[in-house]
């Protein structure tokens, strides 16, 4: 008998509450529905760490080789191939690092939380074989400070995993050795951005470090190669290991083969996490689809939504055909990001839904680069303004100008149709080191580019509209 | 008895041992401290200085950066109300303003019994689930306002103490690596030889 059958996600399960399954393919979700999904008496009963004694079966170079050739795209932002990024390493300087990228914190985004609470073991292997292939002889796994119950997940996970000779000296009594070491952090999204992540985790303030190098694969902790991985990238090799290459390209397109995880949030019927098939689903079949979030709350109308985390710039309507491949969202004006959308339906107050993105980014501006420490403040401060019903014609003058001191020249926007307006493409130029600056500006020019009439409205209206009215549908 | 206990010290060089740089222990310890008082004392910074060998002032200069450190006493429970885009567009606003109201404090403030400390926080990864709560980082989703109001009661009445740990209490479970499986963390400074399975043979 299927044990997952009317299992439902909720109730003492209730921090898995999000996710929905369906019947699409699965490589990283495939044990969610089982209450007991995080325990290793779980994990072996479903094909767990067979993926981990494949690789080990064969020499590490074969292994990268296999990650290499399936193109796993990184899943935290950038969407670098994990594989081409372990070749980034110099020969011969030992010893290198792996460090886990578990701080997510984008706004939008929850999928890397869901995977360290619902399968701690999947991404424990993921981290062995990602150290077999590479070469790497540490490895910290740097779990975000707020997230309490996947420190304990994946703490009860190690300790198992240690206790059965998954983990430590001479795994599966072969000469593979490697250690796992948990690592929490203390509330700084800017942790995420990678060289802050390894400057935080040398017991430092979370600020990113000047490029270049570029690449902490070059000089990263404690100036030592280093690979910074996603959670849910790193959740991916398991199933790929046992597979092989050409199952997990099978999936998806070519050039965004297999899965990924999508939350979607805001106005819709159902919002949820889902691992959709890369490359080839739509917006607009993950926004009105019947197997996905079935449409917008109460028959409204979509306004407007972001599709790539708080960072993206904004889509339109037009742009709902568009399917999850970063060639095409990138010259449409925007970003796929960490997987994250944001729904926003005709009963929207524009410039205060934008108000709350800015917001966010000026206050997690870590004060290294003034044209994010004081234009992220400035921005926030003359959007409140305006929200306020105290904003002038000035005040939409000076977002621009602050804007463009973070970012010089054309900001990335999408197209209207309805404003006769093209296209353009990502990315941005920056005078910052790394993405928090332009990520404070992308919603208010998102916003003043797409919707210039409900600014123009509130420096004159001088009434206060709150975003929307408490509740669901 | 804001130092370390001698319990938590030996957790403290527990901790210190895993990292090649022990400066790396930093925030593991000042949660720990955080932990044992509720909230990161400056005595508790000089300890961990001494168990870390950095100055006090680098302790604080780190310790300083992260939001989840606090000062100064806070209450038992620190209830997060997200404000970030999904949780504002389902509501959050207007959660916030009822705590407030409910419990006669601004964000930022803590009660006058010391049991309650709101926040405005940022965004808290639950967002199909908005609008939604953290208490002393334990989740609550799609919240209402009377809802919001029956966790308060609870909370007040004891009767979620066991799931809900004071604040300064994170994990409940914690790592603990054997020392006969253990690897061992060595300092990056030692010249460092190409790892055993690197040798183009099969490790199994």
């Amino acid at each position: 008998m299927d044990e997952r059958k009317g299992r439902a996600v909720t109730g003492t399960y209730a921090h898995a509450a999000g996710f929905i399954a369906g019947d699409r393919p699965k490589i990283v979700t495939s044990r969610f529905e089982y209450a007991d999904s995080h325990t290793l008496e779980r994990y072996l009963a479903t094909d767990g760490y067979k993926g981990l004694r494949a690789a080990l079966a064969r020499p590490a170079a074969d292994v990268h080789e296999e990650v290499k050739n399936a193109t796993v795209l990184g899943r935290g932002g950038a969407g670098f191939p994990a594989g081409t990024k372990w070749g980034l390493m110099p020969q011969g300087n030992f010893p290198r690092y792996l460090v886990v990228n578990g701080d997510e914190s984008e706004p939008g985004t929850y999928k890397d939380r869901l995977l360290m609470e619902r399968d701690p073991h999947q991404l424990i292997e993921g981290c062995l074989i990602a150290c077999y292939a590479a070469g790497l002889t540490r490895c910290f796994l740097y779990i975000r400070g707020e997230m309490a119950t996947a420190q304990e997940r994946v703490a009860a996970a190690l300790n198992e995993a240690y206790a059965a000779g998954y983990v430590g000296r001479n795994i599966l009594g072969s000469n593979f050795s490697v250690d796992i070491v948990l690592h929490w952090g203390a509330g700084a999204y800017v942790v995420g951005e990678e060289t802050a992540l390894i400057e935080s985790l040398e017991g430092n303030r979370g600020m990113p470090r000047l490029k270049p190098p570029y690449f902490p694969a070059a000089i990263g902790l404690y100036g030592q190669p280093t690979i910074v991985n996603n959670v849910e990238t790193l959740a991916n090799l398991p199933w790929l290991a046992r597979n092989g290459a050409e199952a997990y390209t099978a999936i998806g397109t070519k050039t965004s083969p297999g899965t990924r995880m999508v939350a979607v949030s805001g106005h819709v019927k159902r919002p949820g996490v889902y691992e959709i098939v890369n490359g080839t689903t739509t917006f607009r079949d993950l926004l009105y689809g019947d197997e996905f979030c079935q449409g917008i709350r109460n028959g409204n109308k979509l306004k407007a939504f972001v599709p790539g985390g708080g960072s993206a710039p904004w889509f339109l309507p037009d742009q709902l055909d568009l399917p999850f491949e970063a060639s095409q969202v990138g010259p449409a004006g925007s970003m796929l990001g960490s997987g994250a959308i944001m729904v926003m339906d005709e009963t929207t107050d524009i410039p205060h839904a934008a108000l709350t993105l800015t917001r966010f980014y000026a206050h997690e501006s870590c004060g290294k680069c003034t044209p994010c420490r004081e234009g992220g403040t400035w921005l926030e401060r003359i959007l409140t303004r305006i929200v306020e019903g105290n904003g002038t014609d000035a005040d939409l003058e000076q977002l621009i100008e602050v804007g463009t001191s973070i970012c010089p020249g054309d900001f990335p926007h999408a197209s209207s149709e309805r404003l006769g307006l093209g296209a353009v493409p990502f990315p941005y130029k920056m005078t910052t080191i790394c993405f928090v600056g332009p990520s404070a500006y992308a919603p208010v020019n998102s916003a003043l580019t797409l919707f210039p009439e409900e600014f123009a409205a509130r420096v004159t209206t001088r009434n206060r509209i709150p975003v929307t009215a408490v509740g669901g549908e | 008895m804001s130092r370390l206990t001698d319990t938590n010290v030996a957790i403290a060089n527990e901790i210190i041992a895993r990292y090649p740089r022990p400066k790396s222990a930093l925030i593991p310890l000042l949660h720990l401290s955080q932990e044992q008082n509720g909230y990161v004392t400056d005595a508790a910074m000089k300890h961990i200085a001494e168990l870390v060998g950095v100055t006090p002032a680098e302790v604080l200069g780190t310790a300083s950066f992260y939001e989840m450190f606090k000062f100064e006493p806070v209450g038992k429970y620190v209830i997060n109300i997200c404000g970030t885009m999904s949780c504002a567009l389902m509501g959050s606003e207007e959660l916030l303003h009822h705590a407030e109201h409910r419990l006669g404090i601004k964000a930022g403030g803590t009660t006058a019994d010391g049991l309650f400390t709101i926040e405005h926080a940022e965004c808290q990864a639950a967002c199909t689930e908005a609008p939604c709560l953290q208490v002393n980082y334990r989740y609550r989703f799609r919240m209402t306002p009377q809802q919001l109001d029956a966790l308060i009661d609870d909370l007040a009445a004891g009767k979620l103490a066991e799931e809900i740990p004071p604040h300064g209490t994170l994990a409940r479970v914690r790592q603990h690596i054997p020392a006969d499986r253990s690897v061992g963390a060595v300092p990056p400074e030692a010249p460092g030889q190409e790892p055993a399975w690197m040798n183009g043979k099969a490790a199994l």
